[in-house]
């Protein structure tokens, strides 16, 4: 890659840090990639929609007062036979605009899958810093644990963490805690990943002069691991991060489908899919559909993401 | 190698005590199972005797040690929402899932293979990049739309296929099969390829990679310069030499079927082991739970085990002395 030096805008740092992150490597290799483009302008569009669902969507589903029963059933675009209103998407059995519920349901679905792949990655991110930097029995205990888990599958070890923590908390709180527990269990079923390269990563930095220099001048392990090392294993935790969170956005579908994940007041687009099964027989194909359709674009896209930064990063298949 | 062997029997022996461990402190610890057993008409004499009865007085390694023996001897409890034994309910949903899991094992192996030296013969033929890019979508879609979309076709617009339940069963000497009534086929089809097509596409995928790395080798060209026919060359030759990895990755995938059963049995409301644990889960039904806790994970530690001990048997390049992991 040439690069192209112009003078440096003393008095504009903002647009001299613009134009540096435009003629990086990673930037380069975005704008030769066009699954890549497809995917990001996907997922923001669809972000976007999510965090300014109260300005766009034509209802709020959650109000009861706005809903009219006479609406259900609506057909996408048709006017409706009592009232004559029409909606782009249709509506369901309780006259809910689908447009709307996919909206605010896409905020359940993202904020769970942002949260939870946060969440695995610091308890991944810290133990694998700990394993690789400590090692002796530190490391065996956490890696066993890890590979036990690993045995394991994922989906598995969310339900069975949901299931204890539904057992834990008293009937009346059950629905109103419902997402925070799925945020705790699908995180907490996603840590080894982490857990498992940065250890990797660490191991290799650890041998590395910066680091024996950093202990012979004196400074504590933590700061060592969080100021020396950590930056160095970063790239490979934003792919593994970029993956999970598709992997987190279905499992969080699933289990929301299977009806131990988001209830119905608070519908992710799990439980709108579990809504729209129901109707599958009588022909009301939409309410199914729609919210189908978003799921799988908003998993795919965060995928083929995940795959490009993967390829990206990685200087060997460059 | 014997030492290799030992080993691993141990390590699968602690992961056990672990998962009896957890399955136990949540039977213990998560609500009081008195007050789970016991209604709302109880006394204070009641409690007592429960609770001496159920051994919840002794100390906690004694009562960790029984509860132990009592799994070992297949005795779980009773089920807090039925009021059942947790072993004679699982007992009875057992065939289900069993069967499900053995006939779509069975279609991804056959089909995963079939496709897989197809698609690695013909790698360049117009079949193969349709098979192949199929194989990527059915790849990213979750299970259970993939159940839905085949319930729509079959059994919505097409109205072949039944979309829910097991059809008619027979019992044979205390095991209730759907294998051979045609309405049980029937019901059988679109669970069995909605939990096989992920296992399917993954054998497939392995399959071919392997047999175009196979059909590269010196001995394959010998093969076809002695005139073998190509029959013979595909399958006798590459075909036999790929099977080591495939074996493996198939066994290692026998445990996901069980464990994703949970997710195609909810979606055709199949009456099997994963539905009962999708319901204890929803009702809280912790004996339910930790019972069936303990039986995937003896499934899936053994399955690990037994294919690590297969693959040393197999290839002999790992009986290397001592150093073995």
């Amino acid at each position: 890659m040439t690069s192209v030096r112009t003078a440096p805008h003393r008095h504009n740092p903002m647009a001299l840090r613009i134009r540096a992150m435009w003629q990086s490597d990673l930037a380069w290799a975005f704008r030769r990639s066009p699954v890549a483009m497809v995917s990001f302008v996907v997922v923001v569009l669809l972000v976007s929609g999510a965090l300014l669902a109260p300005l766009i969507a034509p209802h709020d589903p959650f109000d009861p007062a706005t809903l009219n029963l006479m609406n259900g059933f609506t057909a996408p675009g048709a006017p409706n036979a009592f009232t004559g209103e029409s909606f782009w998407l249709g509506t369901d059995d309780q006259g809910r605009d689908v447009f709307s519920t996919i909206l605010y349901g896409m905020r359940i679905s993202l904020l769970v899958g942002f949260a939870a792949v946060l969440l695995g990655m610091a308890i991944g991110v810290t133990l694998g810093l700990i394993a690789g930097y400590r090692g002796g029995w530190t490391e065996t205990i956490i890696m066993r644990v890890a590979d036990v888990q690993l045995t394991f599958p994922a989906i598995l070890v969310a339900m069975l963490i949901f299931g204890i923590a539904k057992g834990f908390t008293p009937v009346e709180y059950r629905d109103q805690i419902a997402i925070w527990v799925l945020i705790l269990a699908i995180g907490l079923s996603d840590w080894v990943q982490f857990a498992r390269v940065v250890r990797g990563a660490t191991l290799v930095e650890t041998k590395k002069e910066y680091v024996q220099a950093a202990q012979l001048i004196g400074r504590s392990g933590t700061a060592i691991m969080i100021r020396h090392i950590l930056p160095n294993v970063l790239s490979p935790v934003l792919v593994i991060a970029t993956i999970s969170l598709a992997l987190a956005i279905i499992a969080e579908a699933t289990l929301s489908f299977l009806g131990v994940g988001a209830p119905p007041t608070q519908p992710s687009l799990g439980t709108l899919i579990r809504i729209g099964q129901g109707f599958l027989f009588s022909g009301e194909w939409w309410i199914l559909f729609f919210p189908a359709c978003t799921l799988l674009a908003l998993a795919l896209s965060v995928n083929l993401l995940g795959d490009w930064l993967r390829d990206a990063l990685n200087p060997k298949l460059r | 190698m014997l030492n290799y062997i030992i080993r691993r029997i141990f390590q699968s022996v602690v992961v056990l005590l672990i998962v009896g461990l957890v399955a136990f402190s949540m039977f213990r610890f998560v609500g009081d199972p008195i007050d789970n057993m016991l209604g709302q008409e109880r006394t204070q004499a009641d409690i007592e005797r429960l609770r001496a009865q159920l051994g919840l007085d002794q100390p906690f390694p004694v009562q960790y040690w029984r509860f132990l023996e009592n799994a070992v001897q297949g005795n779980f409890g009773v089920s807090y929402r039925q009021g059942r034994p947790v072993a004679e309910i699982i007992a009875e949903r057992a065939p289900a899932t069993l069967e499900l899991a053995a006939v779509s094992g069975l279609f991804a192996i056959v089909l995963g293979i079939g496709l897989g030296v197809f698609t690695a013969i013909r790698r360049d033929g117009w079949a193969s990049s349709v098979i192949m890019t199929g194989s990527l979508i059915g790849v990213s879609l979750p299970t259970f739309l993939i159940g839905i979309l085949l319930i729509y076709v079959f059994s919505v617009e097409l109205d072949l296929l039944p979309s829910f339940g097991r059809g008619d069963v027979v019992d044979v000497g205390g095991w209730s099969t759907g294998l051979l009534t045609a309405s049980g086929l029937k019901a059988l089809v679109l669970p069995a390829i909605t939990l096989g097509l992920y296992q399917m596409t993954l054998i497939m995928r392995l399959v071919r990679a392997e047999m175009l790395e196979v059909l590269r080798q010196d001995y394959i060209n010998f093969a076809r310069a002695r005139g073998l026919s190509e029959r013979v060359v595909n399958f006798r030759h590459a075909l036999k030499n790929t099977l080591v990895p495939v074996i493996t990755v198939t066994g290692l995938q026998l445990g996901s079927i069980i464990a994703f059963a949970i997710i195609t049995e909810t979606v055709f409301q199949w009456p099997g082991v994963g539905l009962l644990f999708i319901n204890a889960i929803q009702f809280v039904d912790i004996p339910v739970m930790a019972a069936y806790l303990m039986l995937i994970s003896v499934m899936f530690v053994g399955i690990n085990l037994l294919v690590d001990l297969l693959y040393v048997a197999i290839d002999p390049r790992l009986r290397g002395e001592g150093n073995a992991t």
